[in-house]
């Protein structure tokens, strides 16, 4: 081409500086600002201050025998990580609420986006479905435990179906209206540019959803954790929540402090590891959208 | 026009409704009776709304004509025709893809191999002066950038017929005559006809063969302005000579009347 120079000194006028060049740079602007370490002392100050008067408060005013205390809470830690629990092995049982969660989590959330896609690329079935879906929802599902746990029996199956259940709504109509939202303009473009139907769902229908779905996800991984732990608490043989239920029962007010922190410990690695996730997947974003939502 | 070879395009009584929630249809084109030749470059101008982009979604078979023919290369379109290429007014490149992958989506949808994809993609890449930028996504670049990507992804498939509703209606002047001359450049010889739709008289006249001035809506042919000026063209220099001031008396005198029926009726709606 004649102009190509011209070409490219325009093209290199035209790039917005404000777009940052090096790696560095374009993390210190996705991650915000870097953290002070005032903000890290006064965070440190109020886990002082609040666990310090808990522990305070327990050996002087109120009852450890409901409401426990720290030192405890980290007594029942330290010993079921050491010598195991009434329920054996404490890694076990966590594996155990863990693989009911993840299994939950992963059939919930691939059933809705399956169907959430399905229903949102297709009006009849949206309008057929439409009142059985509402109707679904409309359950308090937690009380479906109950029912898995006769027709499935104490082991693992029902504590999935629990998850499920309370997964597969979160997800479904994130990736309802995910599918429904998809622009105009570009679904026209594929279809310009020769896509077939798997080519457009692939290509265009399904990244565009990408961020629907993937903002459920932190909410559903919390309802597969509910779903498992509910389950267990209903009817189990092993499994965090029944371990909690054990402590409940023998008004071991610690050892359900102990239970609720390990499941909070799991839930925000799951949490970690789904960020990264969320990063990975939507690398294409500009970088200040999601800088500017994490809390 | 021979027997022998159809024109790229043949409208004829093309008219197209929507049904509108009051229920009473709103008729956006009616009875537009069209040819477009191959290789020919023609411009739609018309008023603001008046349905120059129903226009190409009839011949993109986007949307079907509700009375009247629409032929693509002597066959009736019935769905998307073999070989049209469509750049839209709004940003259509895929924001999850980079620039290489977004260039070379086409060929992909049509089962090229990745590798020979790439390697076409990279050609073009280079043809709209984007090379260095193959691994940047679409919200690193700037608006400019952005329409030759979409440029490249259209004219990637080599279209024998371009339609192209007001691409570069949202770039600043500078960048959009850079794009018009870039546009004449990669055409030029491709033998592809085109149909652009503008409101920029100035740029409906320095790319085209024919000028077509629509009717306020519902929108119809009002008359069509020949472009006898001398290519190849420099869109900066061409708007300078008096038979383009001429062209431009004429075009404007033509659709003067419809911009004012159309300024009426929007006043009267406000008032």
């Amino acid at each position: 081409m004649s102009h190509d120079s011209t070409t490219l000194e325009a093209a290199a006028i035209e790039v917005d500086s404000r777009v940052p060049t090096t790696p560095a740079a374009r993390k210190r602007i996705r991650s915000g600002k870097p953290i002070a370490w005032k903000v890290i002392a006064a965070r440190a100050v109020l886990i002082v201050v609040w666990l310090g008067s808990w522990e305070l408060s327990a050996r002087t005013i109120i009852d450890p025998f409901f409401y426990s205390q720290p030192s405890a809470i980290w007594d029942k830690i330290v010993i079921w990580f050491t010598k195991g629990t009434s329920l054996g092995n404490i890694w076990e049982n966590m594996g155990v609420t863990l693989e009911e969660a993840v299994l939950g989590f992963i059939t919930g959330v691939i059933g809705g986006i399956v169907l959430g896609v399905l229903l949102g690329r297709s009006t009849f079935l949206a309008d057929v479905l439409a009142p059985f879906i509402k109707g679904a929802n409309a359950i308090p599902r937690i009380v479906l435990a109950a029912l898995f746990v006769i027709w499935f029996g104490f082991g693992l199956p029902s504590k999935v179906a629990t998850a499920f259940v309370l997964v597969f709504f979160a997800v479904f109509f994130n990736a309802f209206q995910g599918a429904r939202e998809v622009d105009r303009v570009l679904v026209d473009n594929a279809r310009i540019l020769g896509a077939g139907r798997w080519q457009l769902l692939r290509t265009i229908v399904l990244p565009s959803a990408t961020s629907w779905i993937l903002a459920s996800m932190h909410v559903a991984f919390g309802f597969a954790l509910i779903g498992a732990i509910v389950g267990e608490f209903i009817g189990a043989d092993r499994g965090v929540g029944l371990l909690i239920a054990h402590s409940k029962n023998n008004f071991d007010a610690a050892g359900v402090y102990a239970g609720m922190l390990v499941v909070t410990a799991m839930a925000l690695v799951a949490e970690w590891l789904l960020t990264k996730l969320e990063h990975k997947l939507t690398a294409w974003r500009p970088p200040v959208a999601s800088g500017s939502a994490a809390i | 026009m021979t027997q022998s070879t159809p024109p790229a395009i043949q409208l004829r009584g093309a008219t197209k409704m929507f049904a509108t929630k009051s229920g009473t249809p709103f008729t956006a084109i009616t009875d537009v009776t069209l040819d477009v030749a191959a290789g020919e470059f023609v411009t739609i101008v018309g008023p603001t709304g008046c349905g120059k982009s129903t226009t190409l979604s009839l011949v993109s078979g986007l949307e079907p004509a509700t009375r009247g023919t629409v032929q693509v290369h002597g066959a009736a379109v019935n769905g998307i025709p073999d070989g049209v290429g469509y750049m839209f007014q709004s940003d259509a490149v895929l924001p999850w893809k980079n620039v290489l992958d977004n260039v070379a989506i086409g060929l992909r949808y049509n089962g090229v191999k990745k590798a020979e994809a790439n390697e076409r993609a990279r050609d073009w890449i280079q043809r709209v002066g984007l090379t260095g930028f193959e691994d940047r996504y679409p919200h690193q670049l700037s608006g400019g950038m952005r329409k030759r990507v979409a440029m490249a992804q259209t004219l990637i498939g080599e279209p024998s017929l371009l339609l192209m509703d007001e691409p570069f209606g949202a770039l600043d002047v500078q960048t959009r005559e850079f794009m018009q001359d870039q546009l004449l450049d990669l055409w030029s010889g491709t033998g592809a006809a085109v149909v652009f739709v503008t409101h920029d008289l100035t740029e409906a006249i320095a790319l085209a063969d024919r000028v077509v001035v629509m009717t306020a809506g519902p929108a119809t042919i009002k008359s069509i302005v020949d472009v006898d000026l001398e290519r190849p063209r420099k869109v900066e220099e061409i708007r300078l000579t008096p038979e383009f001031t001429e062209l431009y008396r004429t075009v404007w005198d033509s659709l003067r009347e419809e911009v004012e029926i159309t300024r009426a009726r929007g006043a009267s709606r406000v008032a």
